[in-house]
Formats: C-alpha cells, structure tokens, sequence
C-alpha cells in the first residue's frame, strides 16, 4: 500500500444525510478553514531567500588566479561537454604585455552561455582543466528580454576586487578528486583548500 | 423639503460609494480568503500587506487596451456591462443600513427610500441584472460567451422560482413587503432564521446561484468556456463585470443579513447603550459585521465547493429547490394556521 490514508471505495447506495450533501459540504468547510489558521509556506522572495543545497549549482563564473588573471584558456571542452550546447567562445592570442590580465598563452576574447539553454548540470565545470568555469549558489534572475539571457564575459568573470566564493562546492571528494597529478598546475584549489588531514 | 433632498441626496451617494468601496475591497479580499485557505499569503506587495492592490488593479483595467469585436452589435456591446453594474447599484436603495439618526428633533432613516413593496423591487432589479449578462454574451458574437450567457439566464430563471418561493414563506410569517418593516420585526432574538431555517437555507443556495458565485459559477467557468459571457469584454468593461459581481455579492450578503440575521438588531445590545442614536450608529456597525461575514462565506464556499455541472445545477433547482420550497410555504402556513396567527 502506497499510502495509509486510503480508503475502501464501496458501491452502496447513499444513506439520506449523504444525499444531503449538506453534512459533506460543513465538513468541507471546516478543511478549508482550518488551513486558514495554518502556516503559510509562501517564501517572500526578495526579502527571504530558500535555503539552498550545499552543492547548489546556479549562476556560472569564470575565475581568476592569484594574481587576477583570466584562467581560462579558451579550450573549448566546456562547449563540448555542455550537452544543452549552451556555451560559445572565441579564441585568441594572448599579446606581450598582457601576462597579468590571461594566465594562459591562449585566451577567451568572447566567452558566452545561452542562459535559456543552459540546463546547469555542472558538466562544463567539470569538463575544466584549468578550474577556470564554476557554477555558485547565485540564482540567474529573469529578464524582460531574451537577449539579456546571453551572459557574456562581463557578467561571467569575477571582479577581480570581488572574488566569487566556490569553496562550498568543492565537497570533500572533489578535493581528492583534484589532487590526481594532472591536475598539478591547477595549484591554488588543490593544496591551499585541502584541509591537512595526512 | 430642500433638506429632505439634501439628506437623501446625501445618503444616496454615501451607499453608492460605500458599496463601491466594498465591491473594490471584496477583490481584495476574494484573494486573501482565497490565498489564506490555500496556505498561501496572497498579495502583499502594493502597499502594507497589499492593500492597495484594488487600485493597482483599477488602474491596471483602465489601462488595458479596449477591444470592442468588429462583428458584434456595438451597442449591445456596450449596454450589456453598464446594465450589469446600473443594476447592481440600484439595489442598494431599499435595505436599512441602520436605524433612525435624530438630530436636532428631524428624524433621518438611514435608508434611501422604504418603498413598502421593497422585497419586490429587490427581486425585480436583480432580475434584470441576467439581461446584462445575457445581451453581453450575445453581442459578443462569440459562442463560449453566448453559452455563457444561455446558462446565465437558464440557472437565473431555474432559481429564482425558488428564491420567490422561500420569501413568500418569510412574508408570509412577517406579513409586510416592506424590507425596513421586516427588519424592524427582528428585535432581541427574534431573527427569522429561527423561524425560517429551510428557507435561508433555500435563500442562500439561490442567493449564491443569482450572483453566479461557486460553485454555481457556470456562466463565467474558465475551464470550460474560457470567461463565458465576458470572453470578449477588455478593459473597464470586462472591471464591471467583474465590479458588478461583487456589488452584487454585497447586496446579497446585506438582504440576507437583512431579511435573516435580525439586519441592524444586535440581542441585550439596548441594555448597555440607552442613547438613541448611538444605538443607531451602533446598530449599523453590527449589520455591516454581519454583511462581512457572509461576504466571507461567500468567498468561503467558492473556494470549498467545486463548480456544478450543468444537469446537476437543474436537477438541484427544478427537483430539489423548487419543491422544497413549496413545502417550507406549506409548513409556514400550516404552523401559522395552528398558532392562530390566521383564521
């Protein structure tokens, strides 16, 4: 039995005070008035927020490193591993000079994720070698128009003054995960963040 | 006799608005009941705890669009809500909002006008306010609205006849057609539904029919004739309609607060007040307590009961209602008969 409140139907010819239905309809009354006195479950959005999952996955960003370079490297096995095809990206050449601003000799000039496509699987973060794309607890707000869903690299990178916090994501396995050896140069989020349990 | 003109002029404008307000409230609160017996909070964000959702709404009907169909009869199209609302304030006029003001030795009634055939005009001008509905959905040229208005006028016919018999049973034992005489009869604890319990059980079924409420709301179902007669209506027509429904259900909530639940009289209330027109005043704020209670059980059932089907809407008219009536007259006068009260 899938529930305990069930009740056996049977096919018998109704009694007068339920060919009434006057006794049903008090009773009915009295359901619908008790749930007025009931809590409310309603979350008032802006000013209360539901509590998330711990390994919630929202919004995406695109980190920087240490010193606040772009660590993307334009690989493209995020647009490959996304399965709702939801990400593009355009490739090019990092210039003297601008050491500090990408991480890699290659870089994303356009880097953008199809909000309305995205499924927010997670699969591009995991896809990363360079643990440059996230995805956070931050929601991906409505819009009133459909082109504002393409998030570009304005709303994607992290400022470099505000840095977006991941760490709650990064769940103890993910951790272990990380430490394989091909993972080596990816050094800021393997070591620093381990707690030092060995 | 300026005087005389001045306070019923007065008075007029004073239950026009009133009721206005109520009916624009009665939105209001049609979403907070609804909100509230479904857990939820309902609307909260025009204003402290919403309340000035009415006017957003208001203001949001005016701004729509206003459609009128190229193929419908336009001026059907437009008579037909300005009928629905007309009627549904001209009701006001006859039922006793409180007792009677005395200032400085003139006697002011605080009703419009006590014509002594009140009940009859009740039920006349509610009568006409289906020809709203009903010349609505036929200039619509749409057939969900003209369906909507076939049932309207069916289920208005069907229960009426019930609703006319359940006040012959109540006149009959008040032996006036006068609404202020009737009221004035309720004093202490003599309401009438203690004498007419079948028939204000009647009354409020038909009383729930005529203002086309759940779960007798076939004429308007969205799920089956997506808005029925007011399909094609935008704009501040389709606001009064849907503002001439709540008049409506304030009126009715009124009559029967009125004709059943003593109007005005609160029991042992002239023990503790002796001043004449605070009893008056007083007397009012119990009847309007009275109204929002049933104005509550109004929005109470819809969001209770489920809607009727259609066989079931005449079956409970014409085979239950009507004789059951029928026999509630019988009994009144048989009990009448027994009592002495006629010969």
């Amino acid at each position: 039995m899938l529930t305990n409140r069930s009740q056996a139907v049977a096919k018998k010819e109704m009694t007068l005070a339920e060919r009434l239905y006057l006794p049903a309809i008090l009773h009915g009354l009295k359901i619908t008035v008790s749930h007025f006195f009931k809590k409310k479950v309603t979350i008032k959005y802006p000013e209360e927020k539901r509590e998330f999952s711990k390994v919630y996955r929202g919004t995406h960003v695109l980190k920087r490193d240490e010193i606040g370079a772009e660590r993307c490297t334009a690989c493209g096995l995020c647009a490959v591993a996304c399965p709702a095809e939801a990400i593009t990206m355009v490739a090019a050449e990092r210039k003297k000079g601008e050491e500090k601003l990408y991480r890699e000799e290659k870089y994303a000039s356009v880097y953008e994720i199809n909000m309305l496509r995205c499924i927010f699987c997670g699969l591009c973060e995991d896809a990363c070698p360079k643990e440059a794309i996230f995805l956070t607890d931050r929601i991906t707000p409505s819009t009133f128009k459909r082109g504002e869903n393409i998030y570009g690299k304005n709303k994607l990178v992290e400022p470099i003054d505000k840095p977006i916090d991941i760490s709650a994501r990064q769940t103890q396995a993910v951790l272990e995960f990380k430490k394989h050896k091909e993972f080596a140069h990816n050094k800021v989020y393997t070591e620093k963040q381990l707690p030092n349990k060995h | 006799m300026v005087s005389f003109i001045t306070y019923k002029l007065i008075l007029v404008i004073i239950v026009f608005l009133v009721s206005l307000l109520i009916a624009m409230y009665s939105t209001y609160a049609e979403r907070k009941v609804a909100a509230f017996l479904q857990d939820r909070i309902g609307p909260n964000r025009a204003g402290p705890f919403g309340i000035l959702q009415p006017l957003a709404d208001g203001v949001k009907m005016f701004m729509k669009e206003e459609i009128i169909p190229d193929v419908s009869n336009k001026w059907l199209f437009i008579l037909g809500p300005c009928i629905a609302m007309l009627t549904a304030c001209m009701t006001g006029v006859v039922i006793p909002w409180g007792g009677v003001l005395t200032i400085r030795g003139h006697e002011y009634p605080m009703q419009v006008t006590d014509i002594n055939i009140g009940i009859l005009y009740l039920l006349g001008v509610v009568s006409i306010g289906v020809y709203g509905i009903m010349i609505g959905g036929w200039a619509s040229n749409n057939k969900y609205s003209l369906l909507g208005a076939l049932r309207a006028s069916s289920q208005m016919i069907s229960y009426e006849l019930a609703m006319g018999f359940a006040i012959i049973a109540l006149v009959m034992h008040t032996g006036t057609l006068s609404v202020r005489e009737i009221s004035e009869m309720q004093t202490g604890w003599h309401w009438n539904i203690i004498y007419q319990p079948l028939g204000f059980l009647i009354f409020i079924i038909c009383a729930f029919a005529e203002t086309n409420r759940a779960p007798f709301d076939l004429p308007e179902c969205e799920s089956e004739l997506i808005g029925g007669y007011h399909t094609e209506y935008s704009s501040m027509k389709l606001g009064f309609y849907l503002f001439a429904e709540y008049i409506n259900m304030f009126i009715s909530s009124a009559v029967i607060a009125t004709l059943y639940f003593g109007g005005y009289h609160v029991p042992f209330l002239g023990r503790f007040v002796h001043d004449a027109n605070a009893l008056a005043i007083l007397g009012s704020v119990f009847l309007f307590a009275k109204i929002f209670f049933f104005i509550f059980f109004f929005m109470w059932i819809r969001w209770t009961l489920p809607r009727f089907r259609y066989d079931q809407l005449m079956h409970l008219g014409w085979k239950i209602l009507i004789p059951l009536s029928l026999l509630n007259v019988a009994i009144t006068g048989i009990l009448m008969y027994l009592t002495g009260r006629i010969h």
